[in-house]
């Protein structure tokens, strides 16, 4: 079931169009990559759906329902990427405050505040202020502030900036969680390497379009290049054939591109009928990493100032 | 709605705990309080300080007799002196100043003398010393002419002005200081409460767009329950801070007694002394009572209420479209703070001219009426004015909250460069 569908988005500002007719949907419980380089529209496209911005045209669907903020804002746990708590205000005092916000009663939003406060050692904090705080542990505590009311929907923009490996861990562990109980997520970041380990689902979005939608492991797929590792001592001699370019030569490793049309049962019978032993052999599929320079360089990365006439 | 009490809540909660807020609010009034009780005992003090004075009477005004009848000043005649050797002299006799007065006076035309001194006299010295010699030399005349200067006071008259108000319920007697006080008074409170507020408005506004907080916060609520909550929840402090004010007031006045009884006593003392006093007192006590007060606390109220909520929702708009940039904010403040410094120099004629073309074009006009209608209240405001201000108060201060909210609504989420006046209008009139 899709907890979130949108639905040819579009939000144009004086000078942008910053979302320009975006549609994708979200399954309730997956990890969602909304991926872009800086200025493609990634945090307006989060602003309409956290109900922020309305848009200028075009439908979001939320659990099955039309999308309605004041109604929905509830179940939603917005994460800016711009950290944003009050500095003189004390922690507790503060989650309290942000979780009744969001429409919780005093006891159920006490209960639910101690649960993750001992979760994160973070008891200790109560009394103190923001402005105490350093900008690892305030980034621990907008995380907690964020899910404190249960939203169905999480999102969370850049969520690992400026924390170390081991708070850092700790928050994609309670990711990770909070997916396996049924909340959804959508993780916005220029980070690849983080998003092909957590999310299960991407979008890229560059000047304001989506360019690419599918699953880490179907995106890959789509875009990879027949290279195969191949681990064996082999002479460059040995190498003269039409089956295969060699990408890259070392002397007990070798990146090799197939043509199209050869298997790899004939790439490796022709280094076995020359009697060469083989150490290892497996496809390399590109990184997300690679995919996203490759089709964000396509295009100009950097926007343009247009004018809109709206 | 639950969620604008939250904010309410916050808002007014986080400053009242403030152990500053407890500070300004207390010692505030103390220091007001404490700065007239050392003018007052300053005052009551002075006379202790008598000036001696050296006089050459080369005209023999005082026949020889020194004058007494001013005990803060003491006139010793010098004998056998001139006005040259005597300069040299009194510093080392002790005398503060020394008074010449040459042989020949011109009794019509105007004389002048020379007090000398090592450093200048006071005022209130120099005019006394002056009425001094005037009195002697007119008693001089009165005598010379063959008039009993005693008799001459019984027969001269003085007159006091009474204002008598005719109005429905009967005669009232009208004391023109009284009322200018409290409507002087009154004007300037709102003045200071749309300043002090306006501007605690804005920085907080500005303070949580700076935080990024703001961001936060409108994925829970609506813009507009923001900054209605941060409007109301400030405005309810400076109500706070005006209920402590009174409280504060009315203890000390109570407490007073007790604590400085010498001070009371003398007071009463003084009171009792002179009926003159006595009257001043009676008169400011009947005047305060002859004012309507429940008419004058229900229009204070209502045009502070009205005032600060229209320029509450200005200041939150100009403090959400700023952002860290101090200098930023004053350009846009200034035009804002404009009508509020023009209200309140209006204020200051019409309590002088109530009636004045100026004053009723102040109190209608809905940007500057909350400050000069109080100038007028002690006055019959007619009917029409005072219900025509009221209702363009009103109509200004939904049609502010109106487009002040829009500007609000993009301003608080917009970072980087301040957007021109063309672009804030833009905002405030889109849809």
């Amino acid at each position: 079931m899709n907890i979130l569908e949108l639905d040819s988005l579009k939000k144009y500002f004086a000078t942008q169009k910053a979302v320009d007719d975006i549609s994708f949907n979200i399954q309730q419980g997956s990890i969602f990559g909304l991926l872009g380089p800086n200025g493609a529209g990634k945090t307006t496209l989060l602003r309409m759906i956290t109900g922020i911005f309305y848009p200028d045209s075009g439908n979001i669907q939320f659990n099955g329902q039309p999308f309605h903020p004041e109604k929905n804002n509830i179940d939603i746990g917005y994460m800016p990427e711009e950290r944003g708590l009050y500095k003189k205000m004390k922690i507790g005092e503060q989650a309290l405050y942000l979780a009744r916000l969001k429409g919780m009663s005093k006891n159920d939003a006490m209960d639910s505040i101690k649960k993750w406060f001992i979760k994160f050692e973070m008891e200790s904090w109560w009394n103190k202020k923001v402005e105490d705080l350093s900008k690892g542990m305030s980034q621990k505590l907008q995380f907690v502030t964020t899910v404190l009311h249960n939203p169905k929907l999480i999102i969370l923009d850049e969520p690992f900036s400026g924390l170390d490996p081991v708070n850092a861990n700790l928050i994609k562990d309670e990711i990770f969680n909070l997916a396996k109980n049924g909340a959804t997520i959508i993780f916005s970041t220029h980070r690849m390497e983080q998003v092909e380990e957590i999310c299960d689902h991407i979008v890229l979005v560059n000047k304001g379009k989506k360019i690419l939608d599918g699953s880490v492991h179907q995106v890959k797929q789509d875009f990879k290049e027949n290279i195969y590792k191949l681990g064996a001592n082999v002479l460059a001699e040995q190498l003269m054939t039409y089956i295969f370019e060699v990408v890259k030569y070392e002397p007990n490793q070798l990146l090799l591109k197939l043509q199209h049309d050869t298997t790899t049962n004939e790439l490796l019978k022709y280094f076995i009928n020359q009697n060469i032993t083989i150490n290892s052999f497996n496809e390399v599929l590109p990184s997300l990493n690679d995919i996203f320079i490759k089709l964000v360089e396509d295009t100009k990365a950097t926007r343009q100032f247009q004018n809109i006439e709206s | 709605m639950n969620k604008i009490f939250l904010i309410i809540g916050r808002e007014y909660f986080t400053r009242v705990k403030k152990k500053s807020f407890l500070i300004t609010t207390i010692l505030v009034p103390l220091i007001i309080i404490g700065f007239y009780v050392a003018i007052f005992a300053i005052s009551m003090n002075g006379s202790d300080d008598v000036q001696q004075i050296a006089v050459i009477d080369d005209a023999h005004i005082f026949n020889g007799k020194a004058d007494t009848s001013n005990p803060k000043l003491h006139f010793t005649l010098i004998e056998n002196e001139t006005e040259k050797s005597f300069l040299n002299k009194y510093k080392n006799l002790n005398y503060q100043s020394f008074l010449y007065i040459p042989k020949v006076i011109d009794s019509v035309s105007k004389n002048k003398f020379t007090l000398h001194s090592p450093s200048s006299v006071s005022l209130t010295t120099m005019s006394d010393v002056e009425d001094l010699i005037n009195n002697t030399i007119r008693k001089n005349q009165l005598i010379a002419n063959g008039i009993d200067p005693k008799e001459f006071d019984k027969k001269s008259n003085s007159v006091t002005l009474d204002n008598a108000i005719e109005t429905k319920e009967g005669q009232k007697k009208s004391f023109a200081g009284v009322a200018y006080a409290v409507s002087f008074g009154c004007g300037f409170l709102i003045y200071m409460m749309m300043m002090i507020y306006g501007t605690q408005v804005m920085r907080g506004v500005t303070e949580e767009k700076t935080n990024r907080i703001a961001e936060v916060m409108v994925s829970s609520v609506k813009p507009f329950q923001m900054m209605m909550g941060k409007i109301v929840g400030i405005g309810a402090v400076g109500l706070t801070q005006f209920a402590i004010w009174i409280i504060l007031l009315l203890g000390v006045q109570m407490l007073a007694p007790l604590i400085f009884p010498q001070f009371m006593e003398q007071m009463q003392h003084a009171s009792t002394a002179s009926s003159e006093d006595l009257s001043i007192a009676a008169t400011a006590f009947e005047g305060i009572s002859n004012l309507p007060i429940a008419k004058i606390i229900f229009l204070f109220l209502f045009y502070f209420l009205g005032g600060y909520l229209t320029y509450a929702s200005i200041f939150a708009a100009v403090g959400s479209v700023v952002s860290e940039d101090q200098q930023e904010a004053q350009q846009l403040v200034f035009p804002v703070i404009m009508p509020i410094i023009l209200g309140f120099v209006i204020m200051t004629k019409a309590v002088n001219e109530p009636n004045s073309s100026l004053a009723i074009f102040g109190s209608l006009f809905p940007l500057t009426s909350p400050i000069v209608m109080m100038g007028r209240i002690t006055y019959d405001v007619p009917f029409w004015q005072m219900g025509l201000s009221m209702l363009l108060l009103i109509g200004c201060f939904l049609f502010f909250t109106w487009i002040t909210g829009k500007i609000y609504r993009t301003g608080i989420l917009m970072y980087g460069k301040k957007p021109s006046w063309k672009e804030m209008i833009k905002w405030a009139f889109r849809k």
